[in-house]
């Protein structure tokens, strides 16, 4: 008894009465689902049917030869190369400009930050309208200079590039932010060097703030892919995958699978939560190859 | 080649080269002026404009009659700004409701996500106990794995407790993040121990240290840690779009407005007006408390 008062006074009695709420929850919703969705991928399961047959490898195995997966895969690597690079080069630059004591560059802040905070769907929204075939403000500017009329959207050919484009407007401020942080965070000290010795702003950017940022470019790379290849909210509001399924993406698929074809014996719950595991590797494989490569050519401030 | 000061205006970064001794002779070219302003400035405004463009776009098109938005070319300022449009779209769905659900979960969650995250980061930082280390590591690496890789299980488990259909099913599952804990644990690190180890000695508990030293110095670090979440909630639609199945009565705004744009032959006045005002808590916090979202993004690199 007097061992059990102990250790309710004690530190380890405390330390767990404090983590102990969070933890349940993020057991309950976190750890489990990894684990479960692991069994899932081996069964054959509808979301809501009781019955779950043990199939092995089977759903795995499906997924080589369903062309619907291939296609979905084929477009989230398209979003994906396409997203990262430009997206980043975008905001390194816009970033640079924001880095100065100008007049309005508060303002210029604010309308390169805002979007961060407006939802996918609020975005959805503003670009479908703008992007409109008929009425939209983007083919009546695009009009004005002797380009178009644009199907953006309803283009199968286009839809995939006006998606790019929405999230960049979307993601421009997060990018930004973390690179103008950066920026921040180089010392003075050397940019002046570098101008004493003659350099030119050119090469006094790429030889010594550049390398500097190695660490938030780095940061932006994986997390702009990982988001990248995650790809869902845009697609099912803005595209539904279409048009000819050329928008189709890992995610929405998954989520067709699981959801849409009714939640009792139609659904391919098993099957999609294969396929989720599959991005889930690929995305691990990735994240680690990048932290990998970074390690190797990035210059990190002691 | 002169020598020229250079004005006042010129980059504040950077010294000219040719005011320090021991100048090498490569002296860096006066800048010609040919603009009476910084020439980023030709860069940056239209930049700021493409940014806005949705956004006021947006605002132009609730202000419309339902007639001017079939109109092409597009009808650029309407001649008497339609206000009656944001009580029409108000009247024509539940917006109301989606609206009242939406603050209720997010308040609850953001609420929620303070204690139980501030409690838990306090022992991870301060407190030696047990397993500490690995529960910590364990915590972390289900941060690497996203809802999108666990929707399917993770909606079973709801399922399995009652919740789909109900505000439960959205405010539940988050009550407590990794994301926060993680954070706050970080920041409670940097923080002098000296007071706390102090009132130790005076005897104080734990709880009290917590409340009464360390909440009062980490204001900053919660209140990122608020409006993080504040947006999260506030704009999610995955999570919301699978647990809500058929009870409209629990939709949330970006719910609402997803089934708004479907249902309505696509009405664009009224669905701007919507848009507008489901942005409007959004936008003004963002106001507000720009810092703390600038902070947040630029320390812990998170969006939504």
């Amino acid at each position: 008894m007097d061992r059990f008062r102990r250790f309710l006074v004690s530190d380890h009695a405390a330390g767990w009465a404090f983590i102990l709420p969070s933890v349940i929850l993020i057991v309950v919703f976190g750890l489990i689902p990894i684990v479960w969705g692991l069994v899932l991928s081996f069964q054959k399961a509808g979301l809501i049917s009781p019955e779950r047959e043990w199939v092995g490898f089977e759903n795995y195995t499906r997924i080589v030869s369903d062309p619907k997966a291939r296609q979905a895969a084929v477009n989230t690597i398209t979003y994906t190369l396409l997203f990262v690079p430009t997206s980043i080069l975008a905001a390194l630059f816009v970033a640079h400009a924001l880095n100065r004591k100008i007049a309005l560059i508060r303002f210029y802040r604010l309308a390169v930050f805002i979007p961060v905070v407006t939802s996918t769907i609020a975005t959805g929204i503003m670009f479908l309208w703008l992007f409109d075939k008929n009425f939209g403000l983007a083919n009546w500017m695009l009009g004005k200079i002797g380009l178009g009329p644009f199907g953006f959207f309803e283009d199968p050919d286009q839809a995939m590039i006006a998606l790019v484009l929405m999230t960049i407007w979307g993601w421009l401020g997060f990018d930004t932010i973390i690179y103008l942080a950066a920026l921040q965070g180089v010392p003075h000290e050397l940019i002046e060097a570098a101008a004493i010795d003659g350099a030119s702003r050119w090469s006094t950017f790429w030889r010594v703030t550049w390398p500097m940022l190695g660490p938030a470019t780095l940061l932006l790379v994986v997390w702009s892919t990982i988001s990248a290849l995650q790809l869902f909210d845009e697609v099912f509001f803005v595209t539904k995958g279409g048009p000819l399924g050329r928008t189709s993406v890992v995610v929405f698929y998954v989520y067709r699978l699981a959801f849409e074809q009714g939640l009792g014996a139609l659904s391919l719950a098993g099957y999609a939560a294969a396929i989720a595991y599959v991005l889930f590797l690929v995305i691990l494989v990735l994240t680690l190859a990048q932290f990998w490569l970074g390690r190797r050519v990035i210059h990190y401030q002691s | 080649m002169s020598s020229t000061i250079a004005p006042a205006r010129a980059r504040p970064a950077r010294l000219d080269p040719s005011l320090l001794p021991g100048d090498t002779g490569m002296v860096e070219r006066p800048r010609r002026r040919f603009l009476p302003f910084d020439p980023w400035h030709l860069f940056l405004a239209p930049l700021a404009v493409v940014m806005l463009l949705p956004l006021v776009w947006m605002v132009v098109t609730s202000l419309l009659t339902e007639a001017q938005t079939h109109h092409f070319p597009p009808v650029l300022w309407p001649g008497t700004p339609q206000f009656d449009n944001y009580l029409e779209a108000i009247r024509r769905s539940a917006f109301g409701t989606w609206f009242w659900n939406t603050m209720v979960v997010t308040v609850a969650i953001v609420i929620s996500n303070l204690v139980l995250c501030t409690l838990a980061a306090y022992a991870f930082a301060r407190v030696r106990f047990l397993g500490r280390g690995f529960v910590y590591f364990v915590l972390l690496a289900t941060l690497m794995v996203p809802l999108q890789i666990v929707l399917i299980p993770t909606f079973l488990i709801v399922k399995e407790l009652g919740l789909i259909d109900t505000l439960g099913a959205l405010i539940v599952p988050n009550l407590a993040s990794v994301f926060g804990i993680f954070m706050l644990t970080q920041f409670f690190r940097t923080l002098p121990i000296e007071l706390e180890e102090a009132a130790r000695i005076d005897g104080a508990s734990r709880l009290s240290i917590l409340l009464r030293i360390v909440v009062p110095l980490s204001l900053p670090a919660l209140a990122t840690l608020a409006v993080i979440q504040f947006m999260w909630t506030w704009n999610d639609f995955l999570w919301p779009l699978v647990t809500i199945l058929t009870n409209q009565d629990a939709f949330t705004l970006q719910l609402g407005l997803a089934t708004f744009q479907g249902a309505h032959q696509t009405t664009w006045h009224l669905l701007a007006a919507a848009n507008i005002m489901s942005m409007l808590p959004m936008l003004v916090l963002f106001l507000l408390a720009q810092r703390y979202f600038v902070r947040g993004i630029a320390t812990q690199g998170l969006k939504g």
